[in-house]
This record gives structure tokens, sequence and C-alpha cells, in this order.
């Protein structure tokens, strides 16, 4: 479980973050939604220790995010940050076999080298296996990266818009994979979406966040309404109901 | 399997050395053997801090065109002899006691880096604003050392000159040695390092969400830096752009980042281009002392050549 407790962040004077409390317990898919700027990035940095804690407390599975040895950590929770960039001459095998690298630390075990192409199969990758990243198009490498976050093979996932660049196929595919993880594995992942929809269709859970401030959370029953929505996002949109889920008419 | 253009190399490097070690060999020979021996172990010394130094900095500043110069070691050291000519004008600066030279410069030098790392450390300081400062007293430092050269005497300044530029002509025996074993011990270091090096390589975030202890390592692996580029600077002089050069070619030649590549292959270059240069000086050309400017002048040429090749990015 990761548990947030009266967390805040600001930047010189202005705040980012104010006071959030959230608790995410194992397993299941949790949407993390607002518009831009909300602060969604900023509260992912902090759970990953990217940055110091400034005010309040964060755990994983009761381990505090600033106190425990970053690999302790890193055996259990992996992230997908939203410019994941990375250094150009490195092979899309390499890469994502850095995704091993908290479980073995530079030597790499049959096993390894076993989820590896597992990831590599998971993720349409094969063909690409020896290209250097700076060689693919957005996605592909996109796809590269969110693979070496899989391979990490932790149980709590949090994943900084990861359809960024995603065409629809592969779109659905990682969101499938992250369902079927979550469903068998009882593995937990949190996801910044910008595709409501997305959200609607295969998430337990959405929090959603505006101005630092988590404004609504629930199932997407509860959080996709118009009203909600509309506080979320500053614009009304239609929600309608297809298959028993809400769909939100959000480009009209 | 090794890589193959590692071994072919490893074969120039080989054929370097013989060169140097054989190439001319008349008189005394057995007198003459020693004598390029220890210039052999300076040079390997000199070659192999500088390519590793370079490319474990490169790696940790995340950036292809910064030297550990940067950090003003090197300015520190060049006031620090233009301090000690000035004080003691050339002759009594001529006379110091070499090994206490060599200690108190390794020392000064790693104490600057400790100084500029420990904020670092203490306050998760960025390493930005940490490689600024060095940036600055760099700059101080060798403002100094020009304000004081103006007040040299022709004599005493032509001294400084000469300490500006790395020279492998004035050696002593156990120094070298010396300074060869501290190499050789960071050099397994950094090698030992060679696969968290390639997360460290991925950036900041990137490796904390791996599991490495950001600024342990980062500071860790400068002190290391400090440590390799201080005892080269301290044995032979001062060499600022080579380790561009060195760290650029292994790039280009072993077209990867793996460390596990890349640290061998930048030493081995190192090798080929001080050891092979030597040779060249030495027996094509005739002026044996130059072999520091030169490599500068060619070191500097390929700066120029990256920031051209970067800014058109
Ligand atoms: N390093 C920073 N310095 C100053 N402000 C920042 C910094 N990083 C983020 N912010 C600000 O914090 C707010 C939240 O950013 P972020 O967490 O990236 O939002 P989101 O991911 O929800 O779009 C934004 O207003 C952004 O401008
Ligand atoms: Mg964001």
């Amino acid at each position: 479980m990761i548990v947030i407790e009266n967390v805040s962040l600001s930047h010189r004077d202005t705040p980012i973050l104010r006071d959030i409390d959230l608790s995410l317990p194992r397993g299941g898919i949790t949407a993390l939604v607002g518009p831009n700027g909300a602060g969604k990035s900023s509260l992912f940095s902090l759970i990953a220790r990217l940055q110091p804690l400034q005010k309040g407390r964060i755990t994983v599975d009761d381990m505090p995010v600033d106190t425990t040895p970053s690999r302790t950590l890193a055996q259990r929770l992996a992230i997908l940050r939203q410019d994941g960039a990375v250094a150009n001459r490195l092979t899309v095998r390499e890469i994502v076999g850095f995704g091993r690298f908290p479980h073995h630390r530079g030597r790499p075990a049959a096993e390894d080298l076993a989820l590896v192409d597992a990831a590599l199969s998971e993720f349409d990758l094969h063909s690409l296996a020896d290209r250097f990243i700076d060689t693919l198009s957005g996605g592909q490498r996109q796809r590269a990266i969110v693979a070496m976050t899989f391979c990490q093979g932790t149980d709590y996932l949090l994943l900084d818009e990861p359809l960024n660049n995603l065409d629809m196929f592969h779109a659905r595919q990682l969101m499938r994979c992250l369902r079927t993880i979550a469903d068998e594995r009882q593995r937990t992942a949190i996801i910044v979406l910008h595709d409501i929809n997305q959200a609607a269709s295969y998430a337990d859970r959405i929090v959603a966040l505006r101005d630092g401030r988590v404004i609504a959370d629930g199932t997407p029953d509860d959080v996709l309404t118009e009203d909600h929505l509309e506080s979320i996002f500053g614009y009304r949109m239609k929600v309608e109901h297809m298959n028993g889920k809400p769909f939100v008419l959000h480009h009209l | 399997m090794p890589d193959r253009r590692m071994i072919v190399l490893a074969a120039i490097a080989l054929i370097a050395v013989l060169l140097f070690l054989t190439v001319g060999l008349r008189g005394n020979v057995q007198f003459v053997l020693q004598l390029r021996a220890l210039k052999l172990l300076a040079l390997l010394q000199v070659a192999i801090s500088i390519a590793v130094s370079t490319v474990l900095f490169q790696t940790v500043t995340a950036n292809r065109i910064l030297t550990p110069s940067i950090m003003g070691l090197d300015a520190l050291y060049l006031f620090g002899q233009t301090a000690l000519i000035f004080a003691l004008g050339g002759f009594g600066y001529a006379s110091l006691d070499a090994g206490t030279k060599f200690g108190a410069e390794v020392l000064l030098m790693i104490a600057l880096a400790g100084a500029l790392l420990w904020p670092l450390i203490r306050t998760r300081m960025d390493m930005n604003l940490m490689l600024l400062m060095g940036v600055t007293l760099g700059l101080l430092f060798r403002s100094l050392s020009q304000l004081l050269s103006r007040l040299l005497d022709p004599n005493a300044f032509a001294i400084v000159q000469t300490a500006s530029f790395a020279n492998f002509n004035m050696l002593r025996a156990d120094l070298t040695i010396l300074g060869t074993i501290i190499t050789l011990a960071a050099v397994v270091v950094s090698w030992r390092a060679r696969h968290v090096l390639d997360i460290v390589g991925l950036g900041r975030e990137a490796a904390i969400g791996l599991g490495v202890s950001w600024i342990r390592t980062a500071a860790g692996l400068l002190l290391l830096v400090a440590i390799l580029v201080a005892v080269s600077t301290a044995l032979v002089g001062p060499v600022v752009f080579f380790g561009l050069l060195v760290a650029a070619l292994a790039e280009r030649v072993m077209r990867t980042q793996r460390h596990a590549l890349l640290l061998p292959a930048a030493a081995l270059i190192a090798i080929i281009i001080l050891v092979g240069g030597q040779t060249l000086l030495q027996h094509g050309l005739g002026g044996a002392s130059t072999l520091g400017v030169v490599i500068e002048f060619v070191g500097g040429l390929v700066f120029l050549a990256l920031l051209f090749h970067e800014s058109r990015k």
C-alpha cells in the first residue's frame, strides 16, 4: 500500500501540492487525472523519491520513501517519467535490460534475460531490439521505455502519461497489459491519463487533481459525472454510457 | 567474447608501446631502456587517468563536451606553480623537493575538490551549481596566475610557461611509480562501477528510479575523478582538452554508451595517441618536449568541432 499523508510542496513561494492525503492499496489500476500543471508529475516525483519531501510523509509498504535505501524501493516501485529521455547510443534491448538493474546490479542471471525477452515480446519490440534508441520513432521509443519500467517487475508502477505518442493499437495493448498484471498478479498501477475514456474503461479508481489538491476520488462511475468533470477540467462535457461504462464526449 | 574493435585498439596500443621502447635504441641500451620505461610508465599513467576521469566526469554530469578541468583543479595547480615561482624565483622553484611538492599538490587539489563536493553531499546542492562554483574558482585562479605572471621577469615567466603544459621529460622514478599505483587503484574502482555508470549515464531521475543512491554515487565518482586528475596533473602538469578528444573518439569507435566498452576503449585510444605521439615527436620531428602542446591543440580543435556539432542539432 502507498500512503500519502499531509504532503505539500512548493517552489519558492508558489504552492504546487497542498495537503494531499491519499492511500492506494495493493492491486488494481488507479488513474490520476487533471489539467496540465495540476501537480500530477510532482506528486509522482515525490512518491518515487526523485525530489525531497518538503512536508508530510509517504510510505510504500510501510517504508518511508525518504529514508529507505534507494535500491530496496526500486525493487518495489518503478516509475515511468513524463519525459523519459535516455542516452542515445544504447540499443532497445540494453534499455529494457536496465529495468532489471535493481535486482542484479549489473550481473544479469538467466531469469533476468528471460524477463527482458518477455517484455520485448509484450511490447512488440523484438524486431527493434538491436536498434539504437535515437533511431526510433517517438512512439517506438516510448514503448521501449515502458517495457523497461515493466521489466523492473515491481509491485507498484507509477506511469506518467504512458500513452504519449502511442498509436491506438499500442495504447490499447498497454492498457490491457496493465489490466492483466493487476488482475492476475495483484500488481498496482497508478497511471496519469489524459484520455479520460481510457480511464473510464480500464481504471478501478480515478483520482482527480487540480491546483495541487485532490478534488475528486472514487470509481469511474462516481467521478465521471458532468458536474465533477466541469470542476476538474473547467468546461462542461456530455457523459453517455456504453456497455455500462461512462463514456465522455470531451471533444465536442 | 571480446569486441573486435577493442582487439584492434589493443593491438595498435601495443605496437605504439613497443615502438616507443625500441625505435632508435643506441649507446648504453640498458640505461636508455630504463629511462624510456620510466617515461612510458608516466605516459600510460597520464593516458589512463585522463581517459577514465573524462569518461566518468561526462557520465556523471550528463554532458559530452565537459572535461574535469571545469572543476578548476588544473587552474589551482597552475596558480600554485606561478605563486611558487613568484615567491621563490626560478632557482628556488627548481630546487624544491619534488616529493614534497608532489604530495602537497595532490592534497591541495583533492582538498579543493572536497570543498566543492561538500555542499553537494550536505545540503543536496544541485550539481550544476557545484560545477558553476568550480568554473568561478577556476577563473579566479587563472586570473591570479595571470596577474602574478605579469610581475615576473622573463626568465621566471618562461618557467611558468613550461609548467602550463604536460611535460614528460622531468620525471622522478619513485613519484611516477607512486602515482601509477594510486591511478591503478582508482581505475580498479571505476571498472567495478562500470554497470552503475551505465545507469548513472541515464541521468539523475532515471538512475534514482533504478535504485542508485544519487548523491552518494555522484559525489563518490566526482571524488574519483578528482583523485585521477590531481595525481596526473601533479606528476606531469595540466592536460585540459585531451580527455575530450579521447572520450569523443571512444564513443565514435565503439558506438555504445556502455562503460564496460567505453572505459577500456578510451584508455587504449589515449595510450595510442600519447605514446604514439611521443614516439613520433621524439624520432620523427625531434622536438620531444612539445607533446603536451600538440595534444592540447588537437583536443581544442575537437572541442570546437563538438560545439559546432551540438549547436547544429
Ligand atoms: N522545477 C519546477 N520549478 C518551478 N515550478 C515547477 C517545477 N516543476 C513543476 N512546476 C510547477 O508545478 C506545477 C505542477 O507541475 P506538474 O506536476 O508537472 O503538473 P502536471 O504533471 O499535473 O501537468 C506547474 O504549475 C509547474 O509549472
Ligand atoms: Mg505531468
